[in-house]
């Protein structure tokens, strides 16, 4: 029992630990090596930090749902490109253009529609044909990639309007819209799973699919929500990310899933699925934008991160597999 | 009824039926488009399917061990960019350029096969991150610059995209011999008996003392060569790259596999059966083109086709067409 | 318990699978408030029966009443929706839910919005673990819980419902002493509830010590049934065995060669403490015991498939380090698996690939897999254990059982052991090649080979062993020859039971 609750420290704790020990070495690292002056963190960077987390934070957040539930999605970055292109195309639409600012709602909702219909694509098929998510939603990385490009071939799709743009700088509290809807989605996903039926059950199929199978829980309907889901926080993102920005490139959003998965695997959710949290999310996707920004003070290039985070990434898998080894009588098999 | 259609269908088309399904596509095609099977037109598939084809071969090991290559893709651009460069340095010129960075892209082969074989780590995830860390990688290593021959005309490094020997183009004549030499060592040897082995079963394979963990690695290493060589075809043919030439591709490999008949379950697939797959692929996407679609919708096309060729696959083995999910 | 209606009753099932008659027109039935214990050998249909009752599967014949009132349940919900528990040997529980979450599952109590009603699922969870007196809350995770507790939620789950029936699946198998009392206080509860409790165990002590009746099932058919009170282990023993036995017992005296296998005090955690015993060439060693005795365990750390935690092996007297099965087979020790479907053959791949695989490397011409030597290897087993297979080209999965095991088998012959171990060699098969198998098993022992048995089939194993080694809960109870060896001893002593003689 001891060693249990070791574990389980260790497992909430560390990505925490992690976060604290980054901020500490690239504070000091710093001192060294920075090209700037000026401290790693300061309350201004870490707001900043929190908007440029969003866009990959919302959809982790959706991620870790399905990966509770031992699935995958690896389609989420074309969703997210998709549904930014939807928003900003239907902008130059002549009836939207018509309503003039009052079309800014409806293109939102444009986008939504899109995240949520290419989510029950994948939720239906994975349902229905019983094919692994993860071969699913790899053929949907490819044909949604290329519903992306056939919608506007290989220009970037753009569209600048001022109401919306004001809209996703707008600030409370020196928090960016991008960085409020980042934290509002954490919130009420987490209350989603921690609260409600339908979110402990995410967990029990997750961990145990035949004793939830057998009391009665319906699995397939449970998945097809999910995905529908997880399409729509990737749709809205892209509305949060794009409305400010004005401008999609077909090529955006390449490998959000691997930075997704990434973020949530570091917040301790289990790969095959039933164990997960939200705020371990949380922590994953401000482990990783840290990492960013930390290798950055120190003058790293971006492409150094690309290959510390993937090296993070196997060593946390690794680590997985040994906390969950059962000891001396474990089958070498 | 839709099961034992299911069942009867999928048996005829797991053993012969992708051949007869080709030659079916082939027809139809081709009375409804002439120009499909116009000789030239072929040609021009078959070559072009080459730097995919010979990819594929290597792939295909990994798939029969139970396994999968996301990497492939930015491992071919990495390779690419890499012989190029080292073409242009003088260290190292064409000779010596091509020796090394066969030596670097196995090196990335053996960290998959180690993190994958050894250590037993998913490989979705894990060739995932690596299809990432390559990138990077080659970004770093090419400073995001384009690579290019200077000197095109000086140089015998083009033999190997552009040279033809009888009439044929190299590249395909390195994609029929590679087939070749891997097919033969897939079919016809102990390593390859035991890679079946591994895949069917990795728990019998382990039983009857077959050494899982270093045969999942070598199949690593033989994508990794399979890859180093399309790269190297690659770079020659248009003396010159980006650093994302190879983008994409890991997701028309894995079509190409499993059109081929290779179940992602591990344990059943031919080198014969992926180079029709190969050539299925080639042909539709050829196909697609002739019929005047823009070049994009290949990639629904190729999703499409992974589901229901995997769909196909799983419900033959459980003899359900839909899943018993409830 | 006198005229009162049956909490449940079952007439006349029959259950078939292919080739085999698993229940011959049973009838059964269990009073509310008794505890009814079902005895029977391995394979007897004990587990078969209580699947047919949980739901799990349709019986072919005959009919079931809950309450006099005849009932068809297609699936463990409408069994659960009858008040029929089953309390399985593996739990089915979610590790990451807590307590009162798994007890609920499927039907936590809702507010608006979909949102768990947390205040009324703590308290009626309260109110159910009062009830059973356990130590732990409702918000506790299961993961946390020993085996014991976890126990206790699956028991919870019944009282959800109003259960009439609750049947206990070999429940006592991980507990310890301690753990057994708060078990029995609790059944003793479920009693007073009027309860009708049915018990599946081997272990005579506690069958005699709180049941009240006791029912014996003997291949597929019922016996009868006994007042517990009224009777005693060797009559009980003498139902669950009293066959004609038309094996042989084996009496054969062979010359034995020296000893190919020793063990001293091996152990592996709490899977097996203490193995002592040895195997000589020329002798079949049979290990017999209940499921999770620990006898698979032991083979599995003798082919080097798990790490033992102390003990020495010694082979012909070398003292030797086994860590994997290549080394195993390296020196010389082949396994014949418990599964033969998940451990023993991969069933995609044709018989001869199949027979060859550990020595496919050695049967070379150049770099090539030499075909002739294959098939020639494939052909010799084939004769010598008769398998029945159109052509070596066949593909093993669609083999019956029978042939499969003997694949199996001669993928090991044929690596010419220095010491084999067959673990079930006859699980699931007709009885024409079981009685190949076991002929050949003796051969074995005739020709010198040093042979290891395990089995939880009486009959084979006295029938095919020189000596018989019986475990009870990771321990080796008991040495026997096949002279000395009795049924009734011989079960006594695998249900835990130490004999009186040394």
């Amino acid at each position: 029992m001891q060693n249990d609750t070791v574990k389980k420290l260790v497992r909430n704790g560390a990505i925490w630990a992690f976060i604290l020990f980054q901020l500490v070495f690239f504070e000091v690292a710093g001192r060294w090596w920075s090209l700037s002056d000026g401290a790693f963190m300061d309350m201004d960077s870490m707001l900043l930090l929190l908007k440029q987390s969003a866009p990959i934070g919302i959809i982790a957040v959706g991620m870790t749902v399905v990966m509770i539930n031992g699935n995958i999605d690896l389609s989420v970055g074309a969703t997210y490109a998709l549904a930014g292109i939807v928003m900003l195309d239907s902008m130059n639409w002549p009836f939207m253009q018509a309503m003039g600012d009052s079309a800014i709602p409806l293109a939102w909702l444009f986008a939504l529609f899109t995240g949520c219909l290419l989510g029950l694509i994948n939720g239906v098929i994975v349902w229905k044909t019983g094919v692994d998510a993860f071969i699913v939603t790899l053929g949907a990385m490819l044909g949604y990639r290329g519903l992306v490009f056939m919608y506007n071939g290989e220009q970037p799709t753009y569209h600048l309007n001022w109401t919306m743009v004001d809209f996703a700088e707008a600030s409370i509290l020196g928090l960016q819209t991008p960085a409020i809807v980042f934290l509002a989605v954490v919130l009420i996903v987490w209350l989603v799973m921690t609260r409600t039926i339908h979110g402990r059950n995410a967990y029990a199929i997750g961990d145990n699919r035949e004793a939830a199978v057998n009391a009665g829980i319906r699995v397939g309907p449970h998945f097809v929500l999910n995905f529908v889901l997880i399409g729509f926080l990737a749709a809205l993102s892209a509305v949060a990310f794009y409305s400010g920005s004005g401008s999609v490139n077909p090529n955006d959003g390449m490998l959000f899933e691997l930075w997704a998965i990434t973020a949530v695997v570091l917040g301790g959710t289990k790969l095959t699925g039933g164990r997960g949290s939200i705020i371990g999310t949380l922590g994953g996707v401000i482990a990783i934008q840290l990492l960013r920004r930390g290798l950055n003070h120190i003058g790293a290039q971006t492409e150094t991160v690309n290959l510390v985070i993937g090296t993070i990434l196997i060593a946390v898998l690794f680590l997985d597999r040994q906390l969950n080894r059962k000891g001396a009588e474990e089958l070498k098999v | 009824m839709a099961d034992t259609a299911v069942k009867s269908i999928g048996g005829v088309l797991a053993r012969q039926g992708i051949l007869v399904a080709f030659i079916l596509f082939m027809v139809g095609f081709a009375l409804w488009n002439p120009r499909f099977i116009d000789i030239d037109n072929v040609f021009g598939v078959v070559r072009s399917s080459a730097i995919l084809g010979i990819m594929a071969l290597g792939v295909t090991f990994v798939v029969i061990g139970g396994n999968l290559d996301l990497s492939v893709g930015s491992m071919l651009s990495f390779s690419a960019i890499v012989v190029l460069d080292l073409h242009e340095n003088p260290a190292f010129g064409p000779a010596l350029a091509i020796p090394a960075m066969f030596a670097m892209t196995l090196t990335l082969g053996a960290i998959n096969g180690f993190l994958i074989g050894y250590l037993r780590l998913n490989s979705l995830i894990v060739t995932l991150g690596m299809l990432s860390a390559i990138h990077g990688l080659t970004l770093t290593y090419s400073g995001g610059q384009n690579m290019d021959i200077a000197n095109q005309n000086e140089t015998w490094f083009g033999v190997f995209g552009r040279g033809t020997a009888l009439g044929i183009p190299i590249p395909v004549l390195i994609f029929v011999a590679l087939a070749a030499v891997l097919g033969i060592l897939l079919a016809k040897t102990p390593f390859g008996r035991k890679v079946y082995a591994v895949g069917g079963n990795p728990t019998a394979a382990t039983f009857s003392g077959i050494p899982r963990a270093r045969v999942v690695f070598m199949t690593y290493m033989i994508s990794a060569f399979c890859v180093a060589t399309a790269g190297l075809i690659q770079a020659s043919r248009t003396m010159g790259a980006q650093n994302t030439v190879g983008q994409g591709l890991e997701l028309e490999v894995l079509a190409a596999v499993i059109l081929g008949g290779a179940s992602l379950l591990g344990g059943s697939g031919t080198i014969f059966k992926t180079v029709i797959g190969v050539l299925i692929l080639g042909f539709i996407q050829n196909g697609l083109l002739l019929a005047g679609l823009e070049f994009y919708v290949q990639f629904v096309v190729t999703w499409i086709i992974i589901i229901l060729a995997v769909w196909l696959d799983i419900a033959t083995k459980r003899g359900k067409l839909w899943s018993p999910i409830a | 318990m006198t005229d009162q209606t049956p909490a449940l009753r079952l007439e006349e099932i029959v259950k078939t699978f292919p080739g085999v008659r698993a229940l011959d027109g049973v009838s059964f039935s269990v009073m509310p408030g008794e505890v009814h214990a079902l005895m029977g050998e391995n394979g007897a249909g004990k587990s078969t029966l209580m699947k047919v009752l949980g739901g799990i599967y349709q019986p072919d014949e005959g009919r079931i009443y809950i309450e006099e009132r005849e009932t068809v349940m297609k699936g463990p919900l409408e069994a659960k929706a009858e008040g029929v528990m089953f309390i399985h040997q593996e739990l089915s529980l979610a590790q990451e839910l807590s307590v009162a979450e798994n007890i609920y599952l499927g039907e936590l109590p809702r507010k608006s919005l979909g949102r768990v009603d947390w205040g009324t699922l703590y308290s009626r969870t309260d109110a159910i673990l009062e009830k059973l007196r356990v130590g732990f809350n409702a918000r506790t995770l299961v993961g946390e819980l020993s085996i014991a507790n976890q126990q206790m939620v699956e028991i919870a789950r019944a009282l959800t419902v109003d259960a009439k029936a609750v049947i206990f699946d070999e429940p006592t198998a991980s507990l310890t002493d301690a753990e057994k009392v708060v078990l029995f206080d609790v059944i003793e509860e479920l009693k007073r509830e009027g309860v009708g409790i049915v018990y599946i165990s081997h272990r005579m002590e506690e069958i005699f010590k709180i049941t009240d009746r006791i029912s014996v099932l003997r291949d597929g058919s019922y016996r009868g049934t006994l007042n517990t009170a009224e009777t005693n282990e060797d009559e009980i023993t003498q139902m669950m065995i009293g066959r004609a036995l038309d094996l042989s017992r084996n009496h054969e005296h062979l010359d034995l060669g020296p000893v190919a296998l020793r063990v001293e005090g091996l152990s592996c955690g709490h899977l097996f403490q203490d193995a002592t015993f040895e195997v000589r060439e020329g002798e079949v060693l049979g290990f017999y015991g209940l499921v999770g005795a620990g006898r698979t365990e032991i083979a599995e750390t003798l082919f080097g498939l798990r790490k033992p935690t102390a003990g020495r092996i010694f082979l012909k007297e070398e003292e030797v380090t086994i860590s994997s099965p290549i080394e195993a087979i390296g020196m010389g020790i082949s396994l014949v698996p418990e599964s033969r479907k998940e451990q023993g053959l991969v069933l995609g791949m044709n018989c001869r690939d199949n027979i060859t695989l550990p020595q496919v490397g050695d049967l070379t011409a150049g770099p090539f897999v030499s075909d002739g030597a294959e098939i020639s290897i494939y052909d010799q087993y084939r004769d010598r254990l008769q398998i029945k297979s159109p052509s070596w080209r066949a593909t093993v999965g669609n083999l019956s059982g029978g042939n499969q095991q003997k694949i199996v088998i001669g993928k090991w012959l044929s690596m010419r052991p220095e010491v084999l171990i067959v673990d079930e060699p006859t699980r699931g098969i007709d009885v024409g090649s079981k009685s190949e198998i076991h002929n050949l098993l003796r051969e074995l022992a005739k020709q010198g080979y040093a042979v290891i048995v395990i089995s939880s089939e009486m009959p084979e194993v006295l029938h095919v062993s020189d000596r018989i080694v019986a475990m009870y809960s990771g321990r080796i109870m008991r040495e026997f020859t096949a002279e000395e060896v009795t049924e009734d001893s011989l079960i006594q002593a695998i249900s835990g039971i130490t004999g009186d003689a040394a």
